[in-house]
């Protein structure tokens, strides 16, 4: 899975979660939760969507390096390479 | 032409027209003449018109009336005065039995063309033999028109349309609105007999009313316009014959309706109104139709009985708010 | 024969629409089943049935726009008859002559024939006219025992517009109002060390699948409902000048909608629920809550509230009581803040719990014990598993 197909799968998991969020809306490099209003249970439900689509779960000692869209696609990538 | 007058000066200033209009025109009752009337309503005419003209009479309602109706009947345009409506009783038999009858008993070879004022109502403290109305009374007989003038121009323009009808019309006067003041316009044609008058133009609720009871139906219009409620205001004007498309009018208008008369409520116009707003406009009704009458006594001589007795403002206004309240 | 009407699913709520029936003529319902969908201004809502019985009959059509207290079904208790159609009145009795037979007074809107309970309902005559002109059923806008006027079939006439966000403000503004002029607040603040318990919860979590894991947020509304479990006089309502505690603890969380506006719905029988369950009802709620599927009863039943304003980066937060409810527990943001254990000064995850309690229902004794009951709690988090 290439790099734009992970981040394609993050953001339409974003948007299930919060149809309201335009994909415009989302800032590569702008802090997820507090940029698009996203609580600690939606957060939740995104990684378990992504969880079962791309296979990698995040655990909580790594939140901090999932909280922007860049950071997670490239952490998902890094751990579905391996 | 338009001035400020009297009510009494109106009606003597339309007496002074009709006489001096047509010489059939006469005017009769108990001290009318020396005295100038019981409310000086003729005060000055026999001076101008002469004994012939000006007639005083002795105590016999009975008697007068029917030299009236003789007179009518002969070709005359009698204005018979009779002092309260309480003493038009003794001329019933007259008024109902010659006057209101005789077209149709002697198959249209006789009309009446007669005139009766006579005064109305009470607050005057004069007991129960002198302050009553009964000129919805009178509205129950076919063959006779019942007038009741509450304005300065209906006070004037009334004599003049009951002296221009072929057939008998009573005249019913309130005399505490003698020294009312108002605006006669002489040049105007009069609304003709039977056209009620909206007073006030309102969305909320129509009260309906004459005479006297008007003016307490504006005043409480104007309280409650205050408090946001609109209500519009007719001057019934003439009880027979009831202005029947005004008032359906108003209630599809307004959809509510209020009637008051110091007449008492059983068998009465009010009752007669509202059997008519049943007949010809129910399902026009948003709320039940209310009635403020007087209490069903003879009259109390006392001031504040008497006055607790008539239809007041504030009895308007508080039926207004029920009939608000509910609906 | 018992009537169900729209229930009043908030001070703002004046009607709604009647979406889908989820019962039919003859089915069976029992306490707390659905029967119906509407559609308010805080999205779709399951309304509930409060008794148990037969649906007699459905009143109202599919998609109809319905005032509070209007009747929507006829239920019929166990034991009851099935009514019969109405039988055709009895002629008046001739005595002797045969006379003309004198037709049934017919009314111009009587209720539809073989409708059981038939009652008249009390229009006005203009009111009549007018819902047959415009095809408007009168007996959706007959609330028991009221009249219909005329205003109420126009009013019934205009397209349904959604309750504006002015109108649940100013329902906002009446409840807060008569709170701040009724309820004499009392507030006691205390802060709490997080630490044991968000390690304690994170060492939990690494041992589960991401699906099963718990936050803080359910954590904290799990100690809160065994705190109140303690001191029940917190969890109820001031009515007719009497503190009534509630036998359940249905929790009114508050939850943000993301566009606008903020409901506070209740986690039903929450003390009945572990911390797994905690976690999985309160993320079925705010869920739900978001995507307006809400129950009658989730909307009504508080019996007190929640407010977590930590996510706005508020650290303390002194709410103002819904009446009838008689206390307010609002939370902080958790923060790293200096915190001096035995001699040392250290840096812990500090929270700030504020209590705003009724004080004609309570006293601030009754408060403190409450804090002291959440902190000790929050210290041996293992006792809310």
């Amino acid at each position: 899975m290439t790099k734009e197909q992970i981040q394609e799968a993050i953001i339409t998991q974003i948007q299930t979660i919060a149809p309201e969020i335009e994909r415009d809306d989302i800032r590569p490099d702008a802090h997820l939760q507090r940029s698009l209003e996203i609580d600690s249970f939606d957060f939740l439900k995104i990684l378990t969507a992504l969880k079962e689509i791309l296979g990698v779960e995040v655990p909580e000692a790594d939140y901090a390096k999932v909280d922007t869209l860049n950071k997670m696609r490239d952490y998902f990538a890094e751990r579905m390479a391996s | 032409m338009s001035q400020t007058i009297t009510y009494r000066e109106a009606v003597r200033e339309a007496i002074r027209k009709a006489m001096h209009d047509d010489e059939r025109v006469f005017l009769m009752g108990e001290d009318v003449g020396h005295y100038g009337g019981c409310f000086a309503v003729s005060m000055g005419l026999l001076d101008e018109f002469g004994p012939e003209r000006i007639l005083d009479t002795p105590l016999s309602e009975s008697g007068f009336t029917g030299a009236g109706i003789g007179a009518a009947m002969n070709g005359m345009r009698p204005i018979v005065e009779i002092m309260t409506v309480n003493f038009s009783l003794l001329a019933l038999d007259q008024i109902m039995n010659n006057a209101a009858s005789m077209l149709h008993m002697s198959g249209g070879q006789f009309n009446v063309p007669l005139v009766i004022r006579m005064a109305t109502g009470g607050g005057k403290q004069l007991g129960a033999q002198h302050s009553h109305s009964l000129e919805g009374w009178f509205a129950h007989i076919p063959g006779i028109k019942i007038l009741t003038p509450a304005t300065v121009q209906d006070a004037y323009d009334m004599v003049l349309l009951a002296l221009a009808d072929p057939d008998p019309v009573l005249v019913f006067e309130n005399p505490l609105l003698y020294n009312a003041k108002g605006e006669l316009d002489t040049a105007t044609a009069p609304l003709p007999i039977g056209r009620g008058k909206t007073m006030r133009e309102g969305r909320d609720v129509t009260i309906l009313s004459y005479g006297i009871s008007v003016f307490k139906a504006l005043e409480a219009a104007e309280t409650l316009s205050r408090e946001g409620i609109d209500a519009e205001v007719i001057d019934l004007r003439s009880l027979r014959p009831l202005d029947d498309a005004a008032i359906m009018e108003s209630v599809r208008k307004t959809h509510r309706i209020l009637i008051v008369d110091e007449g008492w409520k059983s068998g009465s116009i009010s009752a007669e109104i509202m059997a008519r707003i049943n007949e010809q406009a129910f399902f026009e009704l948003d709320a039940p139709m209310g009635r403020v009458c007087s209490a069903e006594v003879p009259f109390p001589y006392a001031r504040h009985l008497e006055q607790s007795a008539m239809p007041q403002p504030e009895k308007i206004v508080a039926s207004v708010h029920q009939m608000m309240e509910e609906s | 024969m018992s009537t169900f009407v729209m229930p009043s699913l908030g001070a703002d709520m004046e009607s709604a629409v009647l979406m889908e029936w989820k019962v039919k003529e003859g089915d069976h319902v029992r306490k707390g089943d659905i029967i119906a969908e509407v559609e308010t201004s805080k999205g779709v809502i399951e309304i509930e049935v409060f008794e148990e019985g037969t649906i007699e009959k459905l009143l109202v059509a599919e998609e109809t726009e319905c005032a509070v207290g209007a009747p929507l079904a006829l239920i019929r208790s166990e034991g009851e008859s099935a009514s019969e159609p109405a039988a055709a009145p009895p002629l008046p009795e001739i005595p002797t002559e045969p006379a003309e037979p004198v037709p049934p007074e017919t009314l111009p809107q009587t209720p539809p024939s073989g409708s059981p309970s038939a009652e008249r309902i009390k229009a006005s005559p203009v009111a009549r006219k007018k819902a047959k002109e415009l095809g408007i059923d009168l007996f959706s806008l007959a609330a028991a025992g009221e009249e219909v006027h005329l205003s109420e079939v126009e009013a019934a006439a205009k397209p349904p517009q959604p309750p504006s966000m002015g109108g649940m403000r100013q329902a906002i503004a009446r409840a807060m109002s008569r709170s701040n002029t009724e309820i004499p607040h009392y507030y006691l603040s205390t802060s709490i060390n997080m630490t044991p318990a968000l390690r304690w919860l994170s060492d939990l979590n690494a041992a589960r699948s991401i699906d099963q894991r718990i936050l803080p947020a359910a954590l904290l509304i799990r100690a809160v409902v065994k705190a109140l479990q303690e001191v029940p006089e917190l969890n109820g309502f001031w009515r007719d000048d009497a503190l009534h505690p509630s036998g359940e603890i249905h929790p009114g969380i508050a939850i943000a909608l993301r566009k606008e506006g903020l409901i506070t719905p209740a986690l039903l029988n929450a003390g009945e629920m572990d911390l797994n369950r905690t976690m999985e009802a309160l993320g079925d709620l705010i869920s739900r809550t978001r995507a307006g599927k809400l129950r009658s009863s989730e909307l009504t039943q508080q019996t007190v509230t929640v407010t977590n304003l930590g996510d706005l980066g508020v650290q303390s937060v002194y709410g103002v009581i819904y009446p009838p409810q008689v206390a307010l527990v609002g939370l902080g943001k958790i923060i790293d803040a200096p915190w001096a254990e035995g001699d040392a000064l250290t840096v812990r995850k500090v929270m700030q719990v504020t209590l705003a309690g009724d004080h004609r229902a309570t006293d601030g004794r009754t408060g403190g014990q409450f804090l002291q009951e959440l902190e000790r709690l929050l210290q041996h988090p293992e006792e809310l598993l």
